[in-house]
């Protein structure tokens, strides 16, 4: 009896090990998460704005134009948001991205303050204060980029911030592809 | 020609790892002397050649040789040369170099200081040290070399990410893996003990110094990283629950579990299972922390570099060196002899509600940090995981844990009294009366629940001054004489003190720094002000400045008192790295002691007024003082003139006098 106890510890680790080793490799290959929603249609979700100005927020609806566009997650309170902020603002700039944005776990005065001081480089922007908006997109942690094609469906996504090598060999080809 | 030779030797030292990690086991288990003496030379030979290694990466930076490719992504010629140096391990190949490194540092360490430990037990512990150093070369060679070349080498860098650029940062990680891979000692300590089939008192004097520098190192590196997400983030947090920032709270937990029942089982030889269990834990934590941070499965102020492969090599050593390891306690761990038994209030009592506490805490933050991605993994649905759970589960926990730190010094091993150990902690109960009164009439206005983490935090600081003018029986002796005593307590003892007390002072400024925090975003005109808590800030203007490799647009306020008394100018500005294609904010912060006032420069309106954001951070300095006292306690301790005697001499039966948990 008294070695059983200490069979415990193993034993539960090896239930989490081929628990979590079965997620990982399900599909043949390593898939470290998140990829549930490729190719899949724009999740439910309606989000109030967080401008002032704005009229409305993001919602399922303002992802089916003709054009592919972006949808960034961010919050104020985010580092790497930070890092790829700039990338974000040259994209929406000079290459003319239609870039909607999920502000992400944040007060509206945080936010509002945080594009102040950054830039505001975003068309839409749906707040998002509980992260029930981002749970339908299965966010992990931010920041996080969609690429939604014309016909309301997500291409792509990367979680983490972006970077120039990944812009420059991920997401300008694909939006090319896809006709943006 | 010198890249080379740091990869030779790096491949060398994955020779001498290979030696390292199975001739002197062979030897312990065939009792044979010349193969266990192996050990120690082998992990000298390991620490030479990685230290070689790490130098010859460190010239590549320094040298600006933007033929490795390492260097080519992470620095630029134009770098200053703190920041030069510190890029080596600013990025994951260099990081890993120094983990490896660190590691090594920690077997030459116990082959040296083991000289006089049972032959076996050091044989033991320095082999299994080596298997882990074998498992981190392996996956350096094999995924992440940083002496790759490219041909042609380009002009110049590409810079290493502003962001890091920071002093507090350049030593942050270094701190950090002191403390993560020093647990890898325990980690072979216990294992050691599981095949030897014996722990008893001089084993945990033996293991004691090692967890104490691991977990000393552990704190000042969470404490670094807090301190530069305060002052570089540019909005004045200080902790995020973010998932990596978590990945090095949980081996600290565990850790600080770890180091008190260490203590347990060196004075009554109680625990011992218990205590092997959470060595490996502890580790296992570390490496999973390694692996969150290395794998970019968790988004985070971390993860800027992102590689899947890296990850999975990382999750089969951590299955690898955990299930092994547990394996290993399944078989054996029955065969340790159970210790001296204990009533339910007594020092080892205590030590075992801090040890639950500790755990359930470690659990819930692992839970919050893991949840997420599990069922993102099982297609089981989404969730999120933020700061409200943490509030609701990580402080509940925490709140008890500080509320005993007090009591269980003051109790006696086997069987004590907790009536008189409350009795006798009067003074730490007026304390923290005073305390409150006084926190509740300057704050009136704050949550009530916030006067109990304060109250807390008092009762700690008190508990432990009083625990402290126990032994040297301050008052009830002449003053000299208690002084004299001082002088003679164990530094153990000084050591326990100044942690309990850090603790304490930490609790209560983080308290006072959530809860009483100020702030004012405005946007302002030049001459026009802001005031906040006691001051005046007026804006004087803004002006370029040059930085060696950025520019700046600089902001002068002028700090007065609302009567117009000069206190300070603060300067904070808005920095852009045109290597890097990022900008920064770097906040100016001017620190009275008792509390920081903060200032963020934002972007310029059209009308050409600019946004200013100010913060008033009651006592937010005091979270790094007293984690800064903490890490203190744990080097003074490791400082005790018994550890290192203990460290050259053989071991005889437990003392009559023990170190103090």
């Amino acid at each position: 009896m008294r070695r059983l106890l200490f069979l415990l510890p193993l034993a539960g680790f090896f239930a989490v090990a081929v628990w979590g080793g079965l997620a990982l490799f399900r599909d043949g290959s390593a898939r470290l998460p998140p990829s549930t929603l490729i190719d899949q249609p724009v999740p439910d979700f309606a989000l109030p704005p967080l401008r002032a100005g704005d009229a409305a927020g993001l919602a399922t609806a303002d992802l089916n134009g003709a054009d592919p566009v972006l949808v960034n997650v961010f919050a104020s309170w985010c580092v790497p948001c930070l890092a790829e902020h700039p990338l974000l603002t040259r994209l929406a700039e000079e290459d003319g991205v239609v870039i909607h944005a999920i502000n992400f776990k944040d007060t509206a005065d945080a936010a509002q303050a945080w594009l102040a001081q950054h830039g505001d480089p975003f068309a839409r922007i749906g707040f998002d204060p509980e992260g029930r908006g981002g749970i339908e997109w299965g966010v992990t942690g931010v920041p996080e980029t969609f690429v939604v094609d014309g016909d309301g469906r997500v291409r792509w996504r990367h979680a983490g911030p972006l970077t120039p090598v990944i812009v420059d060999q991920s997401l300008m080809p694909l939006l090319a592809e896809l006709g943006g | 020609m010198i890249p080379e030779l740091g990869h030779f030797a790096l491949v060398l030292a994955t020779v001498l790892a290979i030696i390292q990690s199975v001739v002197p086991l062979v030897g312990a288990a065939a009792g044979r002397a010349a193969w266990m003496a192996v050990g120690a030379p082998a992990a000298f030979g390991q620490l030479i050649a990685l230290t070689v290694a790490f130098a010859a990466l460190t010239w590549a930076y320094v040298a600006s040789d933007f033929s490795v490719l390492n260097v080519l992504q992470n620095s630029h010629s134009a770098k200053p040369m703190l920041f030069k140096v510190a890029g080596v391990w600013g990025n994951h190949e260099g990081s890993m170099l120094l983990w490896v490194l660190v590691l090594a540092l920690f077997g030459a360490g116990v082959a040296a200081a083991g000289r006089g430990m049972p032959m076996t037990l050091r044989a033991r512990v320095v082999a299994f040290q080596g298997w882990v150093g074998l498992g981190f070369l392996t996956f350096i060679l094999a995924t992440s070399n940083p002496f790759l070349r490219v041909d042609p080498p380009p002009l110049d860098g590409l810079d290493l990410n502003p962001l890091l650029q920071d002093p507090a940062l350049a030593l942050h990680p270094p701190f950090l893996y002191l403390g993560y891979v020093g647990f890898s000692t325990a980690f072979s300590f216990a294992l050691a003990a599981l095949v030897e089939g014996r722990l008893d008192a001089a084993w945990a004097r033996w293991a004691r110094p090692w967890v104490l520098a691991a977990w000393a190192a552990l704190t000042v590196g969470i404490a670094l990283g807090s301190w530069w997400a305060y002052y570089e983030l540019g909005w004045g947090g200080w902790w995020f629950w973010d998932p990596v920032e978590n990945a090095s709270l949980l081996p600290w937990l565990t850790g600080t579990a770890l180091l008190h029942c260490v203590a347990v089982v060196e004075k009554r030889e109680a625990l011992k299972t218990w205590t092997v269990l959470l060595a490996i834990v502890t580790f296992g934590l570390s490496l999973l922390g390694t692996f969150l941070v290395r794998s970019g499965v968790l988004t985070s102020v971390h993860a800027f570099a992102v590689d899947p492969d890296r990850g999975i090599f990382i999750l089969v050593l951590l299955v690898l060196a955990v299930g092994g390891a547990l394996a290993l306690y399944a078989w054996r761990a029955p065969r340790l002899s159970s210790g001296g038994g204990f009533a339910p209030v007594s020092r080892e009592g205590a030590v075992v509600i801090n040890n639950l506490l500790l755990c359930t805490a470690a659990a819930t933050v692992l839970i919050g940090t893991l949840y997420p991605l599990v069922l993102e993994a099982l297609d089981a649905g989404r969730v999120s995981v933020g700061p409200p759970y943490y509030n609701a589960t990580f402080v509940p926990l925490a709140a008890p844990l500080i509320a005993l730190v007090a009591m269980g010094p003051l109790l006696a091993w086997r069987r004590g009294d907790a009536a008189a150990a409350l009795t006798r902690l009067w003074a730490a109960g007026a304390l923290a009366l005073v305390g409150v009164a006084v926190v509740a009439v300057w704050q009136a206005d704050g949550p009530p629940l916030a006067l109990l983490g304060i109250g807390l935090g008092f009762w700690a600081v008190g508990g432990a001054l009083v625990e402290w003018a126990e032994r040297v029986r301050l008052f009830r002796v002449p003053l000299a004489d208690s002084l004299r005593r001082a002088g003679n307590l164990p530094r153990a003892a000084w050591g326990m003190t100044l942690a309990h007390a850090g603790l304490g002072i930490a609790a209560l400024a983080m308290t006072g720094a959530s809860v009483y925090v100020q702030e004012r975003l405005v946007v302002l005109e030049v001459g026009q002000a802001v005031e906040i808590a006691d001051y005046r800030l007026t804006f004087a203007g803004v002006a370029p400045a040059v930085g060696p490799n950025y520019q700046a647009e600089r902001a002068t306020l002028d700090v007065t008192t609302l009567d117009g008394d000069a206190v300070t100018v603060l300067q904070p500005e808005r920095r852009w790295y045109p290597v890097a294609q990022m900008g920064t904010a770097e906040a100016a912060i001017r620190s009275s002691g008792f509390a920081d006032l903060f200032a963020t420069l934002g972007e310029q309106a059209d009308d050409g007024r600019w946004t200013i954001r100010v913060r008033h951070n009651p006592l937010v300095s005091w979270i790094w003082i007293g984690s800064g006292l903490m890490a203190l306690g744990g080097v003074v301790s490791l400082a005790d003139r018994r550890a290192w005697r203990t460290l050259r001499r053989r071991v005889r039966p437990p003392a009559a006098a023990g170190l103090p948990a």
